[in-house]
């Protein structure tokens, strides 16, 4: 083990040359700017961030499949782009929501051959496929030809072509993007008992699923726009929200309360009011726990009855909107318009 | 490994027949057509030292359309169809390596194609190979050549193909076309006007082809004037200074265009992105 961190990076930036197809001016868009982040080994580390953040961009410059503009990065021990000779057997990659592969080859041919692309000796390495398809549930697939495998499966054949190589780092870009459900779960619970198996074993993966990024990774880098925001554990960052109280309230009916007059409370922070068939949806933030006695007064005054009264505990959702003063989703519609 | 995929990729088609069809009768029924338009033009001249001229020069020339374009097309192949160049890319293997071993697949197909070939014009069309007059020791180490050569000229398509991101297809085909006029395949160079003539002269497949016609037909090939003051083993040389030349500039031409496209993002770009 040479070096302690699995992946480090410095200043790193990529900009993009973007040819106008009607103006001759050449357009730059920053995808990354100034990103700096440590992975120790053993690690499952996320990117959290909206469609366009630069999470691609970022596995792209970490797997040698793309030069950085600025700035340099380390994976394994080894620049990415000066010496991707050194860097290449020791990584592996998988992108979610793309059907890729041989497809007529069969399942295990197809996994057969990357492990030979790896050095994997023959037998091992049927060994191996046939243990990690086991383990996504996908072993009696193990002679069909992939391209009769749907898009759920193929996914998964390709995520196993990732671990297939016992990579020291494996990078993931959004490997449950497209899935359904319960491909997920598999997806997920397998990403865990394979690290679980090895210590050493660093992952690195991306998602724009919140509750992914903060159910399975140990360490979070919130991106957006190509910056990193924040970097710490889920429950960390969630943290700085906790000053807050987070209370969802259920009322009916709602008797002319307005957002407003909630506000107006000293102890309330923050206050939304969404409708529903019998009455609203309140959701209350407040400074102590013990103003909510004063809200619930409020009530009373306006013959509001409270039908339902939880306490919420802030989501990595919730820290986005700290962070960019905006939802992911509505970060993403704005950067599609 | 590569060649291994290379194989099963071109050959296991879904269909075996398919497969055939495509591989063999295609360049067959090429040589058909060829044949036609000869009889036509010659008004049925097929005693003609031009007649095995055109037909060997065809002939062989399935060897460029099979193995150069071969090794060029497996960029767009693994890049557009499968999906998995970034992953091959990212693999502690030689990609130009790889890229050599799918052409190989292409060199057994071709080879075959090319045998029915010349079976049929020795069975069917008069074109008189005497067995014991073929020179076989030139015939093979010019063979070994000129695959060698045209694998990297395939390597050489293959890293312009690289940083294209439009029309990818588009290089090894239309190399592959340009060099059928250039190279003597079916007509002497001297038929084409003076000024062009030297791209001929620069091209290693000009003299591949000659030796290959030599030695096989001797006196056939000596009918014509191009290369004519030239000796068998002048020509041999010519041939393997420039396949040298060409291989070494398609490794440093290949090394060039993969540091492009890395620098652009190119290796996992498709046409529809
Ligand atoms: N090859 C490329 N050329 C130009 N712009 C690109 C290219 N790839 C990505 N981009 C742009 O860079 C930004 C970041 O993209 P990406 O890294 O794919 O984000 P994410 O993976 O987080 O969705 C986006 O605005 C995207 O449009
Ligand atoms: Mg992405």
């Amino acid at each position: 083990m040479s070096s302690p961190l699995a992946i480090e990076t410095k200043d790193l930036g990529r900009i993009y040359k973007l040819r106008g197809s009607k103006k001759e001016t050449r357009k730059e868009l920053v995808a990354l700017e100034g990103v700096n982040l440590t992975v120790e080994r053993g690690e499952l580390f996320g990117l959290l961030g909206p469609n366009g953040a630069g999470k691609t961009t970022l596995i792209k410059i970490l797997t040698t499949l793309l030069s950085p503009t600025s700035g340099w990065a380390r994976v394994a021990g080894a620049d990415v782009n000066a010496e991707p000779e050194s860097v290449r057997p020791r990584i592996n990659m998988v992108s979610g929501g793309e059907s890729s592969g041989y497809g007529l080859l069969t399942v295990r041919e197809n996994l057969w051959m990357f492990s030979q692309f790896y050095g994997v000796p023959s037998k091992e390495a049927n060994e191996r496929i046939e243990a990690l398809l086991e383990m996504v549930g996908m072993k009696d697939r193990i002679h069909t030809k992939s391209s009769d495998l749907s898009t759920g499966l193929r996914q998964k054949m390709n995520i196993v072509r990732g671990f297939l190589t016992e990579p020291e780092v494996l990078f993931l870009d959004e490997p449950t993007l497209g899935l359904d459900v319960g491909a997920m779960r598999d997806v997920r619970r397998f990403i865990l008992e394979w690290l679980k198996a090895d210590r050493e074993r660093t992952l690195l993966l991306t998602t724009h699923y919140m509750m992914e990024a903060d159910e399975l990774c140990d360490r979070v880098a919130i991106i957006n726009k190509g910056k990193v925001l924040a970097c710490d554990k889920p429950s960390v960052l969630k943290q700085r929200l906790q000053k807050d109280a987070l209370f969802e309230i259920e009322v009916s009916p709602l008797n002319g309360l307005t957002q407003q007059m909630m506000l107006d409370q000293p102890e309330v922070t923050k206050a939304a009011i969404s409708e529903t068939e019998t009455g609203a949806k309140l959701s209350i933030g407040l400074v102590e726990e013990s103003a909510l006695a004063r809200v619930i007064n409020l009530f009373t005054q306006k013959d509001v009855k409270v039908m339902n009264l939880s306490k919420r505990e802030p989501t990595l959702e919730d820290v986005f909107v700290d962070l960019v003063g905006r939802s992911m989703a509505e970060e993403e519609s704005n950067e599609s318009a | 490994m590569a060649a291994w995929l290379g194989w099963v990729i071109e050959s296991n088609w879904t269909d075996p027949f398919l497969f055939a069809v495509y591989s063999i009768v295609k360049p067959v029924s090429g040589a058909a057509i060829l044949v036609i338009m000869y009889g036509i033009i010659s008004q049925g001249n097929f005693d003609s030292a031009m007649f095995p001229y055109i037909y060997l020069g065809n002939a062989f020339y399935i060897y460029v359309g099979a193995v150069m374009t071969g090794v060029s097309w497996a960029v767009v192949d693994d890049r557009e169809h499968y999906k998995t160049l970034k992953y091959m890319y990212i693999a502690p293997i030689h990609i130009p390596l790889y890229l050599l071993g799918r052409g190989v697949a292409r060199f057994i197909t071709g080879s075959i194609a090319v045998f029915i070939t010349l079976a049929a014009g020795i069975l069917f069309l008069n074109v008189n190979i005497n067995f014991a007059e073929v020179n076989w020791l030139l015939f093979f180490a010019t063979l070994v050549i000129g695959v060698v050569m045209l694998a990297m000229l395939g390597l050489l398509l293959a890293g312009l193909t690289l940083m294209t991101v439009r029309h990818e297809g588009f290089i090894g085909e239309a190399t592959a076309g340009a060099l059928y006029i250039f190279s003597g395949a079916i007509f002497p160079l001297n038929v084409l006007p003076e000024w062009l003539r030297p791209i001929g002269y620069f091209m290693p497949t000009t003299y591949w082809l000659e030796l290959l016609r030599r030695s096989l037909v001797g006196n056939v090939a000596a009918a014509f004037p191009t290369l004519a003051n030239f000796s068998d083993l002048q020509i041999l040389g010519v041939l393997t200074g420039l396949s040298l030349l060409f291989g070494t500039v398609s490794v440093y031409v290949f090394r060039w265009c993969d540091s492009i496209a890395r620098e652009k993002g190119l290796i996992d770009r498709t046409t529809n992105y």
